[in-house]
């Protein structure tokens, strides 16, 4: 027996010891090298800024959005294979409504529902300061549309699935990914439409070069930030997540002691999808376009960034946010722009390697 | 007459009862006239619907029946394949795509002549097949290494972020060429990788490598009896080499079921079983079963690798890293779980089902509304669309539609499954606990 063990205990220990101290290593010369390279001069002062700039926007999107996930994950004991899609319904939920908002009485009325790229994102002029209200409109409409479209999605799929276990769950969601995906196909077409125009920067001097700052990254930051006060007030002030930590814990027992998990259940679906539309229709503004597979392509990233910070924490599902998307922007100084998103998903692996409960993760709690 | 109708009465009784207790000759039997009463009903179905739709001579018909074979037998040795994986060890691998990636462009790198457009080692075809598989099993093994001991969900997240990893490498630009050591090497990036001519030339042609127009002309024994038959169907010269390919492609097929039920059978697949069923337990009774998950990993994903090889070097010969995105596995998945997993029949009942139903049927259908219902509206959106019947049809029967109304029935279909039948047509059957087969009760009705 010993001798058969061996192997495994000695792999074991490397992983305990060896690969912690390995990746710190790893951190410890990159970070080295891009002192290096500021010294040096292969990279600037202001590309350094702008890169952890458009790390910290992309961060609070993906965050955002990955609260939701995180929140059914824990609660419901699966991985949401949909969430992506649910991004995507907000997307397109919320820039109908921006668009019929904005353009209204000077476009076709068809061309404006349908988010039609010839319905020219010039002619409606949309950004953030010309047309505030359109744009709080589809954010508005974009939360409520996913929040109950979650909600119905729920009803039919994932309740009459509540005692199977987290795999076929997780199976099943993926036929509601494909589904929910290609009827947006069907009723959007498959194309990339612009959504926004002439959007105002500001340069802010750094170093020797300069840091542009577009309003719509700015938005997006101070709404995500905004969104996720909001929740964590929610949740603090309020016995909900009391219920959740409970049901994540052992839902029997929940049950017993008179929580009532289905309406739990539910407000947890309109929670979370109303944080997802609202992350799909920032996502987008920020882009500044979109597409039918806009949250599908995220949903890695989504993932990645829930898993970075601990399932059920939406604390973790922010923090991972953050270091996803400064992993992505970051890694440009390394990696070629298509490689990028590779390297989250790098360090999603490793991070599972070295602590699978996530940087903030305790057992599966709210 | 009287056996065949009770193998038949058998065959139906497995598929009404999957637990059925028959003995093991007797399932082999019904399982046999099972799948052949399945693939004589798809070639019927194919055949009425070709004949049905823009009728083009026996020759067309023959094509017709020859491209719902390759996606069936494409997809059964998948299916067979991740049954290892999934039906017998429990190990959800989302990384399907990503792994046949892997097997097709690594026999594409070393089979591609030095000087083609994408240029790679030009060894013989043999060596750059098994190369593929080994690099697949190579690669299946280092993803598995660290991620096997991960919880199921987080295994499944991995292996797809692993197959992303792989997609996005595969097309990036400094992928698409390279030096290693003086040897330029490539994968051609996001644009195609022409792969290297459909092997079956080698038997029919004196000059194999030549272009077909002039190869034609120096047929060996075999090729010569090939053109001769191709003309009295009317059928030309590649689409004739296609059908054989894929009659060969059987013999494949073949080996993966024998190798997939032997595997199962062993000793090695009832430790499988009992991993799935309880790893603790399994563990507690000596077993190593992180090796024994490493291993069943990578030998699946080799047979990934190698169906992905055995596929794509048929018809127009060219890997491109879209073939290779996420919904790939997804197929794999519903083709899996229709049959069900746990079982080698019913991998391959699912392939069968998937590919002609699924994946093929759409297509056909629409090619036999087409040609019989005159649909002159072309709407361009849905809205357009939604002004009455006719164009509401037109509008949802166009490619893009109908290629999204196909996703849509898989979603359906996998959520169906999942809340109603999750363990499939066939799904775990009753395994042989014993060495040896044992003599069951005959309870004919």
């Amino acid at each position: 027996m010993a001798v058969r063990d061996s192997p495994g205990r000695v792999l074991s220990s490397l992983r305990v010891n060896l690969l912690p101290a390995l990746l710190a290593v790893l951190g410890l010369v990159l970070l080295l090298d891009l002192g290096r390279r500021l010294v040096i001069g292969g990279l600037t002062l202001s590309a350094l800024v702008r890169f952890l700039w458009t790390g910290l926007v992309r961060g609070m999107a993906i965050g955002l959005a990955g609260i939701g996930l995180s929140l059914t994950y824990s609660i419901l004991g699966f991985a949401n294979f949909a969430h992506g899609d649910y991004i995507t319904v907000g997307a397109f939920a919320g820039w109908v409504t921006t668009f019929v908002v904005a353009g209204v009485g000077s476009v076709g009325l068809d061309l404006l529902v349908l988010v039609s790229s010839d319905a020219s994102a010039g002619e409606l002029g949309i950004n953030v300061l010309s047309t505030p209200v359109a744009i709080a409109a589809g954010l508005v409409v974009a939360a409520g549309i996913t929040a109950l479209t979650t909600v119905a999605l729920d009803r039919v799929v994932f309740r009459p699935m509540r005692d199977a276990n987290g795999i076929a769950l997780l199976i099943a969601s993926v036929g509601v990914a494909l589904a929910l995906r290609y009827t947006l196909l069907i009723l959007f077409s498959g194309s990339v439409r612009t959504l926004t125009t002439d959007v105002p920067t500001t340069a802010v001097g750094v170093g020797s070069g300069e840091v542009v700052f577009r309003a719509h990254d700015v938005t997006v930051v101070v709404l995500a930030g905004l969104l996720m006060l909001g929740t964590h007030l929610l949740l603090q002030y309020t016995k909900l997540s009391t219920a959740m930590r409970a049901m994540a814990d052992n839902k029997e027992l929940a049950l017993v002691t008179g929580i009532p998990t289905e309406r739990v259940i539910r407000t947890t679906w309109l929670l979370g999808g109303a944080l997802t539309g609202a992350a799909g229709f920032l996502i987008a503004l920020q882009l500044g376009g979109m597409s039918t597979t806009l949250g599908w392509d995220r949903l890695l990233l989504v993932f990645a960034a829930v898993i970075l910070g601990g399932v059920g924490s939406i604390y973790g599902a922010i923090v991972g946010g953050l270091i996803i998307g400064i992993t992505i922007r970051l890694s440009l100084v390394w990696l070629p722009n298509e490689l990028s998103i590779a390297s989250a998903f790098v360090v999603l692996v490793f991070m599972l390697l070295v602590r699978p409960n996530g940087l903030l993760g305790r057992v599966e709690t709210v | 007459m009287s056996r065949l109708s009770a193998w038949l009465r058998r065959g139906l009784r497995a598929l009404r009862n999957p637990l059925g207790g028959d003995s093991d000759a007797d399932r082999t039997r019904s399982d046999l006239v099972l799948v052949g009463g399945l693939v004589v009903g798809v070639y019927v179905l194919f055949t009425v619907m070709a004949l049905l739709g823009p009728f083009d001579g026996v020759g067309n018909v023959l094509s017709q029946l020859e491209t719902v074979t390759l996606l069936v037998l494409v997809y059964v040795m998948l299916a067979l394949a991740l049954n290892l994986q999934w039906g017998y060890a429990g190990l959800l691998n989302l990384g399907v795509a990503g792994f046949m990636a892997i097997g097709a462009y690594t026999m594409a790198m070393l089979s591609a002549a030095p000087d083609a457009t994408v240029p790679g080692l030009g060894l013989p075809l043999g060596v750059g097949i098994v190369g593929g598989f080994l690099a697949a099993t190579l690669f299946g093994a280092l993803a598995a290494l660290p991620a096997i001991r991960l919880r199921a969900d987080y295994l499944a997240i991995v292996t797809l972020a692993f197959s992303e990893i792989i997609r996005l490498v595969v097309r990036s630009e400094a992928a698409s060429e390279f030096t290693i050591a003086g040897q330029r090497l490539g994968t051609g990036g996001a644009s195609t990788f022409p792969l290297p001519p459909n092997p079956v030339k080698v038997l029919l042609y004196e000059n194999p490598g030549e272009p077909l127009v002039a190869a034609v002309d120096s047929p060996t024994v075999l090729g010569d009896l090939m053109l001769e038959t191709a003309a009295v169907f009317n059928l030309s010269a590649s689409q004739a080499e296609n059908i054989l390919y894929t009659l060969l492609l059987l013999i494949p097929v073949g080996a993966f079921y024998l190798l997939l039920t032997r595997i199962g059978n062993s000793p090695f697949g009832r430790v499988l079983r009992a991993i799935r069923e309880d790893e603790l337990v399994a563990g507690s009774l000596g077993k190593n079963t992180r090796r024994f998950k490493i291993t069943t990993f990578a030998v699946g994903c080799g047979l990934m690798g190698l169906a992905a090889i055995l596929w794509q070097l048929q018809g127009q010969g060219r890997l491109s890293p879209g073939t290779f995105e996420p919904e790939l596995t997804f197929f794999v998945f519903v083709a899996l779980i229709l049959g069900g997993s746990g079982s080698n029949t019913g991998s391959v009942v699912g392939g069968i089902v998937f590919a002609a139903v699924l994946l093929e049927g759409p297509r056909a259908l629409k090619r036999v509304i087409d040609e019989n219902f005159d649909i002159s509206a072309d709407p361009d959106t849905i809205i357009e669309a939604s002004q009455g019947v006719e164009p509401l049809f037109a509008y949802l029967l166009s490619d893009s539609s109908i290629e999204a109304l196909r996703f849509i029935m898989l979603g359906v279909v996998l959520v169906y499954l999942m809340q109603r039948r999750p363990q499939g047509l066939l799904g775990h059957r009753r395994g042989q606990a014993a060495t040896i087969s044992l003599p069951t009760r005959e309870d004919e009705p």
